[in-house]
């Protein structure tokens, strides 16, 4: 039977061999253990010796070649056997072992996905964990580590300085704040919508946009919105509001109506304390305090100013406060007691003629207000249609504070106020 | 010595011989990986001594320990298997060719630490002295091994504490390939005499030479006369292992030592001689002998590798309550430790 | 509880081992001649308490270890005294290629239930005498590396470790023999691989052991002055190590510095850094820092000593340095 005879391994760390010389040549018998070549390697010169009895029938590969272990070199035979052409027999591999190691887990999603290159911010694993869990833009966040980085203590301390003590109200809780950093409660920006492939500028965020995004996220991530609306019948109103104007023109007041919505608001809010109130993870906070937010529209984006006790405030002290307060607020010179502590907050876009719109509630609020154009529309009134002048409200609850009965009584309270304005005034 | 148990030492010799041959044959053909040191030449020296002891004698040998391991009864499929690194070995594919083991036939085991296998045949003596089992321990060893400082380390303390063992000189003349006289200063008897201990020379190429020395040896250390001495002078046909071009011996020399070959000569002076076999039978032996190794080979090729899951068997033998923590065992596998592309090493 | 030194309770371990097992031994250099018992005076007495199981050896460190393996395979328990954790590199490959290869590699058919105890430690003896190893011991696969800080810590380790069926190094050391803590009478076993709290706190996690516990507890003390309550998780097994406490108190204080008297390249404190940074990397305020030996060969000159070594000031200095953001 012929037998291939291959490149024999000859020590451990031995892959090929080079054939030095054929010490018998074809046609010459063999015998079991007698040494028919000698092999090269890098190390060394070794014989081979032949592992069967035969004739060395053929000599595949000729001094000088360089063969991998297991590759034939020649063949032993019988005399009259018929050898084919060698083919080189292949090197046994060895078997294939399934690495014990797994690939390492995915890389967490750090804290702040949104940080860029250019603006890395430094901060210790457990504060980005923390900063992640509790919604905090790191950027925002001062660190007072080596190099600026942001450590656990820094995160907490600015979650902290950011959440409204919920027991006392008057320490001014900064809301949608262009000059201060603080920021009330966090949450991260939305992770970027992926990039899109018209053409244009990407505009720089603004601190104040900044401030906006974080917030208006939070709240919609975080608080359960429902949402009930109203039309209110604005005639009385707005006659009333010439009236008074007319008598105070001398003093310079001028209520407006979104005056008259605040004061309609914070008395219906006295009657609602749950609508007077903010989720408190393990309790409903009841603020003493009526405080009027509103929303202020300035350049680059919109402010909330506080009408303090507001329930306890005339209409013309309501209003000359106003003036100031959104006048300081279109001019960036807001104080601090000018903003932040509010416990409701009304959104006005009436001057922009629209039918009607919903808001986003102004965590720690339970409820926002949104107040529509006062316009004029057909109404039925004792199976007449009429015109009147209306005015949509579209209240958006908390639904973890209130829910819509009770935000449906406390929204037809100040559409009661508001269709019977002498009760704003008496 | 009946008849029967001479033609037993002629077929382990045999088997000995032929399972070798096979070795090489297979580490050619990469069967079988790393070192291989072939016990040809040397195959009286293990039958011949294991012959002489009782089988709850503890025998301890260095690496070239195929012929021990088959001179102690493990069978040729596990002893290949083994060399294969299969999961039927006598260590399960763990130790390969150098760590030949059978602990239940009293053999503790091939070392591959020149000399680091005496304090622990020492120590095995010790302990059959203090639990007073009557047991004999055999500690063989090559000549390259009887300088280094455990020598000297195991025979001071084998000699002052007075345990039974017989220190074993497999003598083969060469320290891997440094000829005796290169690496020793003495004669090797000498080194016995440094510790006053009992010691003698013998033929290491004649089975029954062996075998009788083997037993004097044992019957010194078992009635409490301590340690002895025997230097066992013998031959290996081959190089140090697969790798040793063995160009430092002559072909003069080699060809000598083979035609004092122990199993020829075995067959020729003994068996045949005095009539106790026919030439038919001893081809006999042979054709059963080449079987079996046949079937050792293809025992192994075909055993299956171990398996992975068993790698962290018997790290400890004793287990530890906080080992799914332990940095160095469970974890890392899991975490990672990622292999790099560029570690692979040429 | 009464008190009694770490020698006392040392020799107790090996007293109460020795009545209730005949097979347990004690061997090593002068454990039974110099000064009654042991270079350091923790086998003093027993050889008379027990005739023929205390025995004094040559000074051949490989056969020492290499016969107390042998033995240990041949039915006895093994305790190899070796005078001091430097002279156990004459005996490392008995260590290395033996004793933590035997089970493994045999496939479960061997044992050996052995101990070496050993000290650590300095007193002005120089490079060759004063040195630290723990790394390399824990460094290798099937070895139990212990090296217990207190009394009590040591006397239930040891027994443990004459108990245990694969081989122990204990790590002692030179200047805690003498060091005073409670030992209860009653008996009890302390597990190999069981890291304990020796201090809580909530600012900063301290993961040490042996000699450098008893340092970080004395920081811990200064700290405590100043406001800083500092966790200590000693380790008490280097091998198998066991990071639990040391995981969860990080994931506590956020804070953890490794303390060492060793090398600090390719200590163990690397080590453990690494480690816990793998699995607790999220609850880290700080990088984790290291307190460890300077690397030079021992001086002899004590001012050069005492500075090479980490003692309780460098802990205190490493804790405040972290408390002050300066890591």
């Amino acid at each position: 039977m012929a037998t291939n005879i291959t490149m024999p391994q000859m020590g451990f760390d031995m892959t090929e061999g080079t054939i030095a010389a054929w010490l018998k040549k074809e046609g010459d018998p063999v015998t079991r253990g007698e040494a028919i070549a000698e092999i090269e390697t890098d190390k060394t010169t070794i014989q081979i010796e032949a592992f069967s009895d035969g004739i060395l029938r053929k000599i595949v590969a000729q001094p000088g070649q360089k063969v991998p272990v297991g590759e034939v070199i020649a063949i032993i035979a019988d005399p009259n056997e018929v050898v084919e052409a060698a083919s080189p027999s292949p090197v046994e591999q060895p078997t294939q072992t399934p690495a014990l190691v797994t690939p390492p887990a995915p890389t967490p999603v750090t804290a702040s996905g949104v940080v860029t290159e250019s603006d890395r911010v430094i901060a210790t694993p457990v504060a980005r964990r923390i900063a992640q869990e509790r919604g905090v833009d790191l950027r925002l966040v001062k660190g007072t580590g080596p190099e600026g980085r942001i450590t656990k203590a820094d995160v907490e301390a600015f979650i902290l300085s950011a959440t409204p003590a919920p027991t006392k109200v008057e320490p001014p809780a900064p809301v949608v704040v262009p000059p201060p950093p603080p920021v009330p409660v966090p949450t991260p920006v939305a992770a970027p919508p992926p990039p899109v492939s018209v053409s244009g500028e990407k505009q720089p965020l603004t601190r104040m946009r900044q401030t906006i995004a974080t917030r208006m996220v939070a709240s919609k991530q975080q608080v359960p919105h429902f949402y009930i609306t109203v039309s209110v019948e604005m005639d009385a109103a707005l006659a009333l509001r010439e009236q008074i104007n007319a008598a105070l023109q001398a003093e310079g007041v001028k209520v407006s109506v979104n005056d008259m919505v605040i004061r309609a608001a914070a008395l219906a809010l006295r009657r609602f304390p749950n609508l007077n109130a903010s989720f408190a993870g393990d309790g409903i906070q009841r603020h003493d305090q009526v405080n009027v937010g509103v929303a202020v529209s300035v350049p680059d984006g919109l402010v909330t100013v506080t009408v303090r006790d507001a329930d306890k405030k005339s209409l013309r002290q309501i209003s000359l406060e106003m003036a100031g307060l959104a006048a300081r607020a279109r001019e960036g010179k807001m104080q601090p007691a000018d903003y932040g502590g509010q416990t409701f907050t009304i959104s006005n876009l009436g001057m922009y003629r629209v039918d009607n719109f919903i808001a986003i509630v102004n965590q720690p609020d339970a409820a926002i207000l949104a107040v529509a154009t006062a316009q004029p529309a057909p109404v039925v009134r004792e199976g007449q249609i009429v015109i009147r002048t209306m005015m949509n409200m579209t209240l958006s609850g908390d639904h973890r504070v209130t829910d819509g009965a009770e935000a449906a009584q406390f929204l037809n309270e100040i559409k009661r106020l508001l269709e019977n304005p002498w009760g704003l005034v008496l | 010595m009946d008849r029967d148990t001479l033609i037993s030492l002629y077929r382990q010799m045999l088997l000995i011989r032929v399972f070798e041959d096979r070795a090489a044959e297979m580490y050619a053909k990469a069967k079988i990986a790393g070192f291989l040191h072939l016990y040809n030449g040397q195959e009286a020296i293990a039958v011949g001594a294991v012959s002489a002891l009782a089988p709850d004698d503890e025998i301890v040998v260095n690496y070239r320990d195929h012929g021990w391991a088959l001179a102690r009864g493990c069978t040729a499929r596990a002893v290949m298997a083994e060399l294969f690194g299969r999961a039927t070995g006598t260590t399960g594919g763990r130790g390969g060719s150098m760590h030949l083991v059978d602990v239940k036939r009293h053999f503790w085991g091939g070392y591959a630490i020149v000399g680091g296998h005496l304090p622990l045949a020492v120590g095995l003596a010790v302990a059959a002295q203090y639990l007073k089992t009557g047991r004999v321990t055999l500690c063989s060893m090559g000549d390259g091994s009887t300088n280094i400082g455990t020598f000297h380390a195991a025979l001071n303390w084998a000699k002052l504490w007075n345990v039974p063992i017989i220190f074993l000189v497999e003598n083969n003349q060469y320290a891997m390939g440094t000829a005796y006289e290169v690496h020793s200063a003495v004669p090797m008897l000498t080194k016995a005499a440094g510790y006053d201990m009992y010691a003698e020379e013998v033929d290491g190429m004649d089975v029954l030479v062996v075998h009788e020395a083997v037993c004097r040896a044992a019957e010194r250390a078992r009635r409490g006369d301590g340690p002895v001495f025997l230097n066992a002078v013998t031959y290996r046909y081959r190089g140090h292992s697969m790798a040793d071009p063995d160009v430092q011996r002559s072909k003069e020399e080699i060809a000598e030592w083979r035609r004092r070959d122990p199993i020829t000569r075995f067959a020729d002076e003994v068996l045949l001689k005095r009539e106790l076999a026919t030439p038919e039978e001893l081809a006999a032996i042979r054709k059963s002998v080449e079987a079996e190794v046949e079937d050792a080979i293809e025992f192994a090729d075909n055993s299956p590798e171990p398996p992975l899951e068993s790698l962290y068997d018997y790290i400890y033998m004793q287990p530890v309550s906080h080992m799914q923590i332990s940095g160095s065992l469970i974890r890392p596998p899991k975490l990672g430790g990622r292999v790099s592309p560029n570690g692979k090493h040429h | 509880m009464p008190e009694i030194t770490y020698r006392e309770a040392l020799k107790r371990a090996l007293r109460e081992e020795m009545q209730r097992d005949p097979t347990v031994v004690i061997w090593g250099e002068d454990v039974v001649a110099y000064a009654g018992g042991g270079a350091y005076g923790v086998t003093a007495g027993l050889a008379k308490e027990f005739p023929g199981r205390v025995r004094d050896t040559p000074i051949a460190e490989e056969a020492i270890i290499g016969i107390g393996i042998g033995a240990a395979m041949g039915g006895l328990r093994t305790v190899c005294e070796i005078m001091t954790v430097n002279f156990t590199l004459v005996a490392w490959d008995q260590i290395v290629n033996h004793a933590a290869k035997q089970s493994h590699m045999f496939n479960g058919q061997i044992k050996v239930p052995m101990v070496i105890r050993t000290p650590n430690g300095h007193g002005r003896t120089a490079a060759t005498h004063s040195q630290n190893f723990d790394a390399w011991f824990a460094s290798i696969p099937s070895l139990k590396v212990v090296a217990p800080a207190t009394p009590y810590d040591a006397k239930g380790l040891l027994k443990t470790a004459i108990r245990d069926d694969d081989p122990v190094v204990f790590l002692e050391h030179l200047q805690l023999y003498s060091t005073r803590g409670e030992v209860p009478d009653e008996e009890y076993l302390i597990p190999i691989g069981e890291a304990d709290y020796k201090r809580r706190g909530k600012d900063v996690t301290i993961v040490t052991w042996g000699r450098m516990t008893v340092e970080s507890l004395k920081a811990a003390r200064i700290l405590a002055e100043e406001g800083i309550e500092v966790e200590i998780v000693d380790l008490r097994t280097l091998r198998p190590l066991d990071l639990s406490l040391a995981l969860e108190s990080v994931r506590k204080t956020n804070r953890m510095i490794v303390v060492e008297e060793g090398w600090r390249t390719g200590g163990l404190g690397a080590e453990i850094a690494a480690s816990v940074q793998e699995v607790a990397f999220n609850y880290l305020d700080a990088p984790i820092a290291r307190v460890a030996g300077l690397e030079v060969p021992m001086p002899y000159a004590k001012n050069l000593e005492r500075a090479t070594l980490p003692f309780a000031e460098d802990v205190v200095a490493a804790v405040r340095a972290m408390m002050q953001n300066q890591y």
